[in-house]
């Protein structure tokens, strides 16, 4: 579970358009190097087959979603798969639980709101059930509950199913705790990768300007004063055990 | 000043909206309205320029009730930035776009070129001023779409969003930003579930839920109010879940602000500040 960030502009949503060939078969331009999703060149391969194994949650989900039903919207997909009806229902079902908007199922998507959409567009692409999932900020239009309860969804699928997913966000605070890996970009370069914990706690990405959560920034301030800690701290529950631990004193 | 009066709204489907809702912004204030997804925030601030009229109720807008003036009319005083820049963005270059209003208002085109390029200037994008808005990130034409309506200094401002695909430092630019507008006499209302960004700001916060206000008051009482934030689906700031989860320690359960929160942790801490 990958978490992509960095400044605006840094090249995020353009990396991630490599990822199912959308760059450079839609929208050409010159791709110098070497791009291989699941074996496939994308520079070889089309979209449409890379698509079979990619799914993409776009960042403005009124760019995918058209149909005149949430449900038709979903099936889509599968209907270019040929998948069986019976087994198209089951998965049309099980993905608009997954992100909860089976109460939305015959509503026309351009009149839902855009934490709705953006919910329509994700079980879209989870019903296609791809091997990777990109996600393009994909809670922008969403309220903190439902955000978290996606980030839940998608650690669950990451850890079940074995979905792998990257997400491009600047909500670290939300995220970091279910990520396994954040890459930060920066004018189109990779400048940092690795495990939340140890992104986080580098200088080079507090200087890019990353929205580092309030509870690490905390950590840093103690850090600062000469408190030492055994890991840096990124979630709200690790800050609370060491206050504890140190107020028993 | 805009007077909201028990005001109904359902859409052409039928979905009602909006179940009676009366507040006032007044002149000078800055407001956040915070809530679930679908809980009519941006259906409430569209009837603030007249978008959208009320099925039921009434809106007013210094004392005229925005059914008697056309979306233009009240457009001057009352500017509307939308949650999506794509529903917002159709000129060739971000300069156009930027001129456009500031030209059906009638500005002169020496103006028009100093009001561009001071807006540009201010929101990071004068390097795109030739470029076209669909070549920018989203981030970036949520930007111009902010600029687009700075341009013509309408009185109150309203903003769906507005820290939507912006990182830190442009979060942090953006509420320098709104700070000096409101400083400088406008108005500004903006629609965000970016608990965070409003915990730093420390506006009057708005609640809203199923089409209802559910709270109104000061930031430092709404979002550490436990059960209003749990009805309207809103996390509690980082600072202020980490305090509550530390209250038998005799933590205080109202505080937003990081630099408070260091202080009187280290109280607890027993660490010795200042030298």
């Amino acid at each position: 579970m990958v978490v992509l960030t960095g400044p605006s502009g840094c090249g995020k949503t353009t990396l991630c358009r490599c990822f199912n060939g959308l760059i450079p078969n839609f929208y050409g331009g010159e791709l110098l190097g070497d791009l291989v999703v699941h074996d496939l060149s994308v520079k070889e391969h089309p979209t449409s087959e890379l698509s079979q194994h990619v799914g993409f949650v776009f960042q403005n989900p009124e760019n995918q979603l058209f149909a005149l039903s949430v449900e038709k919207d979903i099936a889509f997909g599968l209907e270019n798969l040929a998948i069986p009806r019976d087994e198209m229902r089951r998965r049309v079902d099980w993905a608009m639980d997954m992100v909860g908007i089976r109460s939305l199922k015959d509503q026309a998507p351009y009149e839902l709101s855009g934490g709705q959409q953006q919910r329509v567009a994700i079980a879209c692409v989870l019903a296609m059930q791809p091997d990777l999932m990109v996600l393009d900020e994909p809670t922008s239009f969403l309220d903190p509950v439902a955000a978290k309860n996606l980030f839940e969804v998608i650690s669950k699928l990451n850890k079940e199913l074995g979905l792998t997913t990257i997400l491009v966000e600047h909500r670290l605070d939300l995220l970091s705790t279910y990520s396994t890996r954040i890459i930060v970009m920066d004018k189109g370069k990779i400048v940092s990768d690795g495990a939340p914990r140890d992104v986080l706690a580098s200088n080079d990405v507090e200087a890019l300007g990353i929205g580092l959560p309030k509870v690490t920034r905390l950590y840093r301030m103690f850090s600062e004063q000469g408190l030492t800690f055994d890991r840096p701290i990124i979630s709200v529950d690790e800050l609370v055990q060491e206050i504890r631990r140190r107020a028993a004193k | 000043m805009i007077e909201v009066k028990d005001v109904y709204y359902s859409y052409p489907s039928g979905i009602e909206a909006l179940s009676g809702v009366t507040v006032t912004i007044c002149d000078r204030e800055f407001v956040a309205i915070m809530g679930e997804n679908g809980a009519g925030k941006s259906t409430l601030v569209k009837h603030f320029n007249g978008i959208l009229k009320p099925s039921k109720g009434q809106v007013t807008v210094d004392g005229v009730a925005t059914t008697k003036e056309s979306v233009a009319q009240l457009s001057r005083n009352v500017g509307l930035v939308f949650q999506n820049p794509d529903h917002q963005l159709f000129s060739e270059t971000v300069e156009e776009e930027v001129a456009f209003g500031l030209r059906n208002f009638g500005y002169r085109d020496k103006e028009i070129d100093e009001r561009t390029t001071r807006v540009l200037d201010l929101l990071d994008l004068a390097k795109y001023r030739k470029a076209s808005p669909f070549i920018l990130s989203g981030g970036e034409r949520k930007r111009v779409a902010l600029a687009s309506v700075l341009a013509w200094d309408p009185k109150v401002v309203v903003l769906d969003e507005p820290t939507v695909g912006q990182d830190y430092r442009q979060k942090e630019r953006l509420r320098q930003f709104v700070l000096k507008l409101n400083e400088e006499d406008r108005s500004v209302v903006m629609v965000t579930h970016d608990v965070e960004f409003v915990a730093d700001c420390s506006p009057r916060v708005i609640v809203m839920s199923h089409g209802r206000i559910v709270g109104d008051g000061d930031a430092d009482d709404i979002l550490t109010d436990e059960a209003l934030l749990t009805k309207a689906s809103v996390l509690p700031p980082q600072v202020t879940q980490l305090l509550w989860q530390l209250s038998d320690l005799g933590l205080p359960r109202n505080v937003l602000d990081l630099n408070k929160a260091k202080k009187l942790l280290d109280n607890v801490m027993g660490v010795r500040t200042g030298g």
